[in-house]
């Protein structure tokens, strides 16, 4: 593959570097020899189902545990070789929030700072600053465990961001969020990458990994499956699929007639009779819009539209091979006409 | 597959040994932790309540309830066990403050507050030692209240006072001993039920076979010799000699010993235990 020379993000310097990382408990591998690179400033996403190695890729990254195997090097630091210096240059938010619940907001961010060998009162300032940042200062002085979970998650992420790290894992930063509070965390993740973070996230959705990352590893028991530029990965994986219904649903056929006309769609164009809808396979933004431009026009006016990334099920399935649902494999053939 | 965005080789790097913690890092990182205890105490002041009630609730349990029979056995009533038990139950403090250590160690644990601990740079003991110094000051509250309720039941000190806080200096260092055990127990074990019964198991027959209650000459031979060997004897008997002015020799030396040799050992393994925690 040439996509190296295409991909701007590999120009960059490497800021974290795993190279063969293995890790057993007992028979379990759940590292099997990891490889990957995040670049200096970027955000890598590390997509993988429950179990697939994510949470134990970051304890090994973040010094909690020790690899069996590989290598591991961090801002130029080994993992295994140069912990305590590695601990200085990197952030840390788990699944779950760590954050000492009895503690109020800003004693959690002054704790954090004392062990991060700031002065009192660069420890205090340092908090306030944080509090201010991730609009918590009203919510300052409260014990932690009467925050709500998107308040919690805030507080977890300006903890990890007090030392002013060169990395920061992010280890599912939003499974368990609703829909309204994982937004707030992805603004506040985009924020810090904005300031030059480089930033590792594991994630079990598509979607989070579109928003914020700009590469794709995909792993699945303890191995890398794929990885590339998200753009790539999801044009590999048949993007995404657009639904149109149209107002009146004696239009469906012209519809469908019309995205086939444009070459859009290929063979993919389908009709969901139980819906009312036709389905569309898109890989980039410009065949969106040329759907959409296809079916205005011919005169046909729209019902609703809605645009839906492919599952992990689906990027899975498509990445490994085994099974390819029939809107993928519509996709593939897209792929190779837009080729 | 697309692993050619992989440099071939992992980036050549200069290793520099990671530099010590100074004694000064140490000691901020471990009041920092300290302060965050406090905090809880102050947050949740019911946290106390088992310092503040127990030495209450036993004293005058044992005092009325025991204290008439084996103060007769010692030859002088209710009085004579007054003066008997009360520095065994000083002693027995060490233990039973302890073993609460074990218990919040694990419920820490079990939340996600450790691992960003154990991400930062900070000595691997830090944590452990401010857990281990506040649990003293919780002793040290009960040890007072204890002191404050055997004099209104008629300890009478005469005038031993420098025995006294010998005796409660030799059981803090014998409980921060301990604590080193629970605070295994506390990394080991699933669960804080667990904790505490594995605790609970440990605990008695430690306590109630030695001469914390009752002088043990009137126990079976195989029970005689088990607290002879029970360092809780040896602290008792260590802590009635300093404040009623009898012989502390004995009990002294193998108090000493029994401390030295349990954080030796405890201390590493509970450092170990908890630096390599999955």
């Amino acid at each position: 593959m040439t996509r190296t020379d295409k991909n701007p993000e590999s120009g960059r310097p490497v800021a974290v570097s795993v190279r063969g990382l293995v890790k057993h408990f007992g028979e379990t591998k759940a590292l099997d020899g990891v490889d990957l690179d995040v670049h200096e400033g970027t955000v890598l996403g590390v997509l993988g189902p429950n179990g697939a190695g994510k949470t134990t890729l970051v304890r090994c990254l973040s010094t909690l545990i020790t690899p069996d195997a590989g290598q591991a090097v961090v801002a130029g630091y080994d993992v295994v070789r140069q912990p305590r210096q590695l601990r200085r240059v990197i952030g840390l938010t788990g699944q779950y929030a760590s954050v000492d619940e009895k503690l109020s907001g800003r004693e959690n961010l002054y704790l954090i700072g004392r062990l991060l060998d700031l002065s009192r009162k660069e420890a205090r300032s340092r908090a306030d600053a944080l509090l201010e940042r991730f609009s918590l200062t009203d919510a300052a002085t409260r014990p932690a465990r009467t925050y709500s979970g998107g308040m919690r998650r805030r507080l977890d992420l300006a903890a990890s961001m007090i030392g002013r790290p060169h990395v920061l894992y992010l280890d599912e930063p939003t499974t368990g969020l609703d829909p309204r509070t994982r937004n707030e965390v992805w603004a506040e993740v985009t924020g810090m990458v904005r300031d030059g973070v480089t930033v590792l996230l594991t994630t079990q959705y598509m979607e989070e990994a579109e928003q914020l990352a700009s590469e794709l590893t995909v792993i699945d028991r303890g191995r890398v499956i794929a990885n590339g530029g998200i753009d790539e990965l999801k044009a590999k994986v048949g993007g995404r699929t657009l639904r149109i219904r149209p107002a009146d649903p004696r239009e469906l056929r012209p519809l469908a007639d019309a995205l086939e006309e444009r070459r859009l769609a290929g063979a993919g164009a389908v009709i969901d009779p139980e819906s009312g809808e036709v389905l569309v396979p898109v890989v980039s933004d410009d065949q969106l819009t040329a759907a959409v431009g296809a079916v205005t026009a011919r005169g046909i006016t729209i019902g609703s539209i809605s645009v839906e990334l492919p599952s992990l099920d689906e990027v899975f399935l498509s990445l490994t091979g085994q099974k390819a649902s029939a809107p993928q494999q519509a996709a593939r053939e897209l792929e190779e006409v837009a080729v | 597959m697309s692993t050619a965005t992989l440099s071939p080789t992992a980036p050549t790097i200069t290793i520099q040994a990671d530099p010590k913690i100074s004694l000064r890092g140490h000691l901020r990182h471990t009041g920092a932790l300290i302060r965050r205890n406090l905090l809880w105490i102050k947050q949740d002041p019911e946290s106390m309540m088992d310092a503040v009630l127990m030495p209450i609730i036993f004293t005058l349990l044992f005092v009325y309830v025991f204290g008439g029979s084996i103060g007769q056995a010692l030859g002088g009533g209710q009085a004579a066990y007054v003066q008997y038990v009360i520095p065994g139950m000083i002693a027995m403090m060490s233990m039973n403050i302890a073993q609460g250590v074990g218990t919040g160690f694990n419920e820490d644990f079990n939340k996600g507050i450790m691992d960003r601990f154990r991400s930062l740079p900070i000595g691997r003991g830090s944590v452990l030692i401010a857990k281990i110094s506040v649990e003293l000051v919780r002793l040290l509250v009960a040890v007072t209240i204890q002191m404050v309720v055997a004099l209104l039941v008629g300890f009478d000190i005469h005038g031993h006072w420098g025995g006294l806080l010998g005796a409660i200096g030799l059981t803090a260092l014998f409980g921060s001993a301990i604590m080193w055990i629970f605070l295994v127990l506390g990394v080991t074990m699933k669960n804080a039920q667990s904790v505490q019964a594995m605790g609970f198991l440990v605990m008695m027959p430690l306590q109630f076979g030695s001469s914390i209650f009752a002088p043990t000459n009137s126990m079976p031979g195989w029970l005689e010799n088990f607290t002879k060997y029970n360092p809780m004897s040896a602290l008792a008997d260590a802590s009635r000699g300093l404040m009623t002015g009898g012989p502390i020799g004995h009990g002294l030396t193998v108090t000493l010993a029994w401390t030295a040799g349990l954080t030796l050992v405890m201390a590493p393994v509970a450092i170990r235990k908890f630096t390599k925690k999955a």
